[in-house]
């Protein structure tokens, strides 16, 4: 049954969804849409950062505090993953780079495998004050999980905006994703401004990681659950747009939300993937992308 | 008799022999899929340790027909197109003698057209209906239900007694959860429940607070959903965030999950009030299941799989028993003389007799509606009081009322 009422809920809530599904898709914004990395294992790695952020709860950590905190870890796990791959498949050409996409398959297999075996196959949660509570406003109810995904999805989002292009070494990311032989005459080193941005990418995608366990149960498998999703809200955004990120992901959250109110909850997935190739057939460079 | 005669056939006769001998020495192999990752993973590992169990205290009696068994279980990961192919190869390449069904509805149901086709025994395990439209007359499920009406009935016959008029349904868009949907729509409309809400919700949804928003708007007096175990705890979630309103008297009825034993310690205290269907709860004596339980807490431990396994792990173990009860008395591995036996006989377990009916169904079902009260927040062992789980159906089993609103049973 139709009423303005549940149309508006169905908006707020799609903005918060939405925001939580460009937290998630931020690190990816990064690592593919700027650096052309075909980074398939990045719902895994958020998944990982989800489990770290799990097994520091279980240390008294609050779940946002372990999310930064597990953020240098990352960082560096994020270098040293490039570095592996820049060694064995980008430097070696675009076919290795095809072959590239295999490594990244089987990070995700192995990270996978690897929460089963140290996890085991059951749900993890975290308890935190703002899980399992709501935020009464207007009359309506917000769970304050997705307020907190959405707070830090726009916290990531400006401070990734102003980082790219407000520092030497954020223009420098964004000059290597333009043009990197350019960037090579001028005397840097793309290599080492790639593997930055992905240690950054990386960095990032334990805070999503955190997220992940903060809006709902996590379980090792979680990450297929993500692949279509994040893919989606970086190519719909333009690849490397921060604000198209967050813009695209609060498309994909209201669309959803209003299709879920409306029309049924059977019609949500068609929607993600409805919506990209609309955007695809009119803008083959995304909504943001130039 | 010349030499030359009487050598070639002592060799023949020592062959025979030996070749009798190895026969009698090779194992009964025994062969299924299971879910040990993937959203059933914590429930498909718990109940194959019950089944390792059976087969090492079968193995330790003498094995089956004086031959060890021989268990091969892989994992399915809970994705359907992976057991036909599971199967074949237990089958074509493994050679297994007998076969036990993967736990689930989900990822049986791609086997069944190929168990037919081959004209084989295959035991249940706790899929929901697969067999309804197949027909195998080969299958005998170790679940406590046969139709959809045994299922729904006890809860929502429960939220009847409580003056109930209407009803929202929420269902998860995959087999197991359509089938039940499905029955307890037509019993719904039996019992002249008005459906207020009615929502089938992909595998895929991240957060149902949407959904549970719409129900609340819809103002049912009872709440039927039927959903996986990732579903139902993102479900509780967000009845306890958003609330459902409080013309609900009754929630729950086919939440998978909660009965599992992480998922219950997680939720905790948000479990109360709801009513959900469970095969066994502490308190319903079946004779042996107590002792089963304590071997399983240890083994569990070492396994780090479900501490408490009431779910799963002893209708597994059944299996067991059915396929040693059956194999023994008739002294055959042949699958029609098996399952003949199966059909005809009171089969008797660590959670009660069972007799099937013609659908290879259990003839009595014994599906539990309980309530939740008194959960309290991190405690496992709680879940070992048969007050934390209320009875209210079926009346053999029942050790309570129920309370309502779900609002007030949630003491909220």
């Amino acid at each position: 049954m139709f009423s303005f009422e549940l149309l508006l809920e169905a908006i707020l809530f799609g903005v918060l969804l939405g925001c939580f599904y460009a937290a998630v898709s931020i690190g990816l914004s990064v690592s593919f849409g700027l650096l052309d990395v075909p980074h398939v294992a990045h719902p895994a790695i958020m998944v990982f950062g989800a489990y770290c952020t799990y097994l520091l709860g279980t240390y008294g950590f609050d779940p946002i505090v372990a999310g930064i905190v597990l953020m240098p870890v990352f960082f560096l796990l994020g270098v040293g993953v490039y570095r592996f791959y820049y060694e064995s498949f980008e430097k070696r050409g675009t076919e290795a780079g095809v072959r590239g996409l295999a490594f990244f398959f089987g990070i995700a297999f192995i990270i996978e495998v690897g929460l089963i075996l140290v996890f085991g196959v059951d749900q993890r949660m975290v308890q935190a004050p703002y899980i399992g509570t709501s935020l009464s406003l207007f009359g309506y109810r917000i769970p304050y999980r997705l307020v907190v995904a959405f707070g830090v999805a726009l916290v990531l989002t400006a401070a990734l905006t102003v980082y790219f292009s407000k520092t030497f070494l954020g223009r420098a990311i964004k000059a290597v994703a333009q043009d990197e032989p350019a960037l090579r005459l001028m005397g840097a080193n793309p290599v080492r401004i790639k593997q930055w941005a992905f240690g950054i990418a990386t960095g990032v995608s334990a805070l999503a990681g955190a997220m992940l366990i903060i809006v709902g149960p996590v379980e090792p498998a979680l990450d297929r659950l993500y692949i279509g999703r994040t893919f989606c809200v970086v190519v719909l955004a333009g690849l490397g747009s921060m604000t198209g990120t967050l813009a695209a992901g609060l498309i994909l959250g209201i669309a959803e939300s209003i299709v879920l109110t409306l029309f049924g909850a059977s019609w949500a997935p068609a929607v993600a993937f409805g919506l990209l190739l609309i955007v695809l057939g009119i803008r083959p460079q995304g909504l943001f992308g130039r | 008799m010349k030499l030359h005669r009487v050598i070639p056939t002592a060799l023949a006769a020592a062959a025979l022999l030996f070749s009798g001998v190895a026969a009698a020495q090779q194992p009964v192999k025994i062969g299924m899929s299971m879910p040990q990752t993937g959203s059933l993973g914590a429930g498909g590992k718990a109940a194959l340790l019950a089944l390792q169990m059976w087969v090492e205290d079968v193995n330790a009696k003498g094995g089956l027909l004086g031959r060890k068994v021989e268990f091969i279980a892989y994992d399915d990961q809970t994705n359907p197109a992976l057991t036909p192919g599971i199967y074949t190869k237990l089958l074509d390449v493994d050679k297994v003698d007998l076969l036990i069904a993967p736990y689930g509805t989900v990822p049986t149901a791609p086997i069944m057209p190929l168990v037919k086709q081959r004209d084989l025994l295959l035991m249940g395990n706790f899929s929901f209906q697969v067999n309804r439209t197949v027909q195998h007359d080969k299958w005998f499920n170790n679940a406590p239900w046969n139709n959809a009406e045994s299922w729904s009935a006890g809860f929502i016959g429960t939220g009847q007694k409580l003056g109930a008029k209407s009803i929202a349904f929420l269902a998860a868009d995959q087999e197991f959860a359509q089938n039940l949907a499905n029955g307890a729509r037509e019993l719904a409309k039996k019992a002249g429940l008005q459906t207020v809400y009615n929502q089938n919700y992909p595998p895929t949804t991240v957060d149902f607070s949407t959904m549970i928003r719409a129900i609340r708007a819809a103002k049912p007096d009872i709440v039927f959903v039927m959903s996986y175990p990732n579903d139902s705890v993102a479900i509780v979630r967000a009845v306890n965030e958003i609330g459902v309103g409080d013309s609900v008297k009754l929630f729950g009825g086919g939440m998978v999950g909660l009965q599992f034993t992480p998922i219950m310690e997680s939720l905790g205290s948000s479990l109360n009030g709801i009513v959900n269907y469970n095969s066994w709860v502490p308190g319903i004596q079946y004779p042996g299941i107590e002792e089963f339980l304590k071997r399983y807490a240890k083994r569990a431990a070492e396994a780090k799989v479900d501490p408490l396994g009431f779910y799963l792990p002893p209708f597994n173990y059944a299996i067991g028993q059915m396929i040693e009860q059956a194999v023994t008395a008739t002294k055959s591995l042949d699958h029609k003389v098996l399952a003949d036996y199966i059909r005809k006989n009171e089969m008797k377990t660590i959670v009660g007799p069972i007799r099937y009916g013609p659908d290879g169904e259990w003839a009595n079902p014994r599906v539990v509606q309980a309530q939740f009260r008194g959960v309290v927040d991190k405690n496992v062992e709680q879940f070992r009081d048969p007050k934390k789980f209320v009875v209210l159906y079926p009346d053999t089993f029942k050790t309570g009322d129920v309370i309502a609103p779900f609002e007030k049973a949630r003491g909220k």
